[in-house]
């Protein structure tokens, strides 16, 4: 006897809604990323830190280099400085809130010159092969054993530390990551059909390089361009706490540096701006989590 | 078994489109050379299909390549021979020439759609990328033929699709997606590599009829790479048979099929199961055997040490190619113009 339920063809089958919509690979990633909480937290952190440095200086117009108030001033008792002052008396709020204007600047900047240097040398070393990778490869190896913080010091001592040649320092000794993952991905995928496919069609290597091959090596580039921001801000903070950044510019890491030896009589002045550094680094770092899981296609069978 | 053939056709003198002649590839492994294709001999009319077929690790590939000047140089290196296109040889034309050539003139459709189409963009700007490279299109003009090509390659509501990424279809719809690309600009030659080894047996039997379709539609002729002996005796005029980088027999399609000459064709035609209903339930023929090493070449047929009518000669001398009848050739010892030997 069947005791199985017969199919019946006349049963309604459900279509399945189909999309018609293009789903691009970069909006399906921000579909991803808009789900991850702490990546969304970390991005509104940055965007309302970025909000405060835009600002923040016009609305407080407080000189961040006037001395306007006795020095080791408490914070939250007075009114006028409520964060009280440094050890020569100026105010903690107007350097938390312009400081972060250098940070960030030399952050990104310096992160956008890694990334420029690392994807040239990784692209053309990854895809020529041959005796261009072993030249370009040990010029990374080179960088790489170089001791960044002492090479980037040379750099600034050398020429004069303004905050331009503190972007180039930091952008020279930090591309080396960049462009070892990048002549990775590019020898992954210059072997792959759609390659092969594009070459068919006519396609030489300029095409090959950029229009093929970068676009489908950006996911784990972007997530490291993003982690690079926030290494090249404590950089910047390492340099200006050395009092090797551009002592004309207030800066967080300066405000740390400045005020180190004191730091038992005010620990204000220097806990303030280094939970500001701390902060916005874990923003950056929670932002570049959030888009390797966002742009990892392997994430999204979870 | 097939659509007869018209012989005039295919022995007119009319120039061919495109001809191999004499082409050997080499390739520098740590093992030493490897004889990868050796005297290779090929001729393409306009309009015609033409099979090459062979198993897996003849050359039947690199073959391909090689006419799109593609072989990746280093290892591979061509040794000898001319691939006259249109009477000019593409082996002698500069790089920057032979970028217009591919795409263009020559185009190739590959084994695995699902990753020849690049992920990063719509199929519409892969498809408008050819045409604004090779024919100087603007953009609207450009998606208008992508459209088109979509449409007739049979994608549904292509105007609406044109714009999808290629994650967004199926196996046999990135095929139609990669022919649409690959005519785009109309091109003479159409080679397509094993272009249904990936897809599904009823998607196969489609993607073949809309080669022949587009074939007729646009008279491109078709080099068609496969081992799919069903497929070589339903879309081909005339095949070429490869085995360990020579050619060992080359004619009409129906005239091979039913009276292979090369002991080698024999095998493989046995070998395809189902073509013979006394040979259900009995066990899959296959050639005794292995593919000899490309690396180490000694003189004489590769074949040689596989074949059931070897002859000693056969192992000292390769054997010349000999017309077994009009426009069908073999390169074996057992046929009697060469040199008068016994039959």
């Amino acid at each position: 006897m069947m005791t199985a339920p017969p199919l019946t063809p006349d049963m309604p089958i459900q279509p399945q809604q189909k999309t018609v919509s293009t789903l691009s690979p970069w909006r399906e990633a921000w579909r991803v990323f808009r789900g991850n909480k702490a990546a969304m937290l970390g991005l509104v952190s940055l965007i309302l830190i970025m909000l405060v440095m835009v600002v923040g200086p016009a609305w407080y117009a407080v000189d961040p280099f006037g001395i306007v108030a006795t020095p080791f001033h408490e914070p939250f008792v007075d009114s006028r400085y409520w964060l009280g002052s440094d050890y020569l008396g100026r105010d903690i709020v107007a350097g938390m809130l312009i400081g972060g204007r250098a940070t960030l600047l030399v952050g990104v900047s310096s992160a956008a010159i890694t990334v420029v240097i690392g994807i040239s040398v990784g692209a053309l070393a990854g895809y020529f092969g041959g005796w261009i990778d072993v030249s370009l490869s040990r010029l990374t190896e080179l960088f790489q054993v170089l001791p960044a913080l002492l090479f980037a010091m040379v750099l600034v001592t050398l020429f004069q530390p303004s905050l331009g040649v503190v972007i180039c320092a930091i952008g020279m000794v930090s591309w080396t990551g960049t462009a070892r993952l990048t002549r990775a991905e590019f020898i992954r995928l210059r072997g792959l059909e759609y390659v092969n496919a594009a070459r068919t069609m006519g396609a030489g290597h300029w095409r090959l390089i950029w229009r093929e091959i970068l676009p489908n090596a950006m996911a784990p580039l972007i997530v490291s361009a993003t982690l690079v921001v926030g290494v090249a801000i404590l950089f910047e903070a390492g340099l200006s706490f050395l009092g090797l950044s551009d002592p004309n510019v207030m800066s967080w890491g300066m405000m740390i540096g400045a005020n180190r030896r004191h730091i038992l009589e005010c620990w204000w002045a220097v806990t303030l701006p280094g939970a500001a550094i701390f902060l916005t680094v874990l923003s950056v770092s929670l932002v570049g989590d959030g888009l390797n899981d966002a742009l990892n296609p392997k994430m999204h069978l979870r | 078994m097939t659509s007869p053939i018209d012989m005039t056709e295919t022995t007119t003198n009319t120039a061919p489109l495109l001809e191999v002649r004499g082409l050997g590839v080499e390739f520098q492994t740590r093992g030493g050379t490897a004889h990868v294709l050796e005297d290779i001999h090929l001729q393409l009319r306009r309009g015609e299909t033409l099979g090459l077929v062979g198993e897996s690790g003849c050359g039947k590939s690199i073959t391909a390549l090689a006419l799109m000047r593609l072989i990746p140089q280093p290892p591979g290196r061509i040794t000898s021979g001319q691939i006259l296109f249109e009477g000019k040889d593409l082996l002698q034309l500069p790089e920057a020439q032979m970028r217009r050539v591919r795409g263009n003139r020559i185009s190739m459709i590959f084994q695995e759609p699902m990753t020849s189409l690049n992920p990063a963009y719509s199929v519409g700007d892969q498809i408008m990328e050819s045409v604004r490279l090779h024919q100087g299109l603007d953009a609207q003009a450009a998606l208008a033929r992508a459209i088109e090509m979509l449409e007739a390659v049979g994608i549904p509501d292509a105007a609406g699709r044109v714009h999808q990424f290629p994650h967004q279809f199926s196996g046999g719809m990135r095929q139609r997606v990669m022919i649409a690309m690959a005519l785009a600009c109309q091109p003479d030659v159409l080679i397509a590599d094993e272009p249904t080894t990936a897809l599904d047996v009823t998607v196969q039997a489609q993607i073949f009829d809309l080669i022949s379709e587009m074939r007729e539609r646009t008279g491109t002729a078709v080099l068609l790479i496969t081992h799919d002996m069903g497929a070589v005796a339903e879309m081909t005029d005339r095949m070429a048979v490869m085995y360990a980088g020579r050619m060992v027999e080359e004619g009409p399609t129906d005239l091979i099929l039913s009276r292979p000459s090369h002991p080698y064709t024999q095998g493989l035609i046995a070998c395809a199961p189902g073509r013979n209903p006394q040979s259900h339930g009995q066990p899959l023929q296959e050639i005794p055997g292995t593919v000899p090493s490309l690396l180490e070449r000694q003189g004489g047929c590769t074949f040689a040490d596989r074949c059931s009518h070897t002859q000693p000669r056969c192992r000292t001398h390769v054997p010349p190619s000999t017309w077994v009848q009009s426009g069908h050739r073999v390169m074996c010892w057992l046929y009697p113009d060469s040199e008068g030997a016994r039959a």
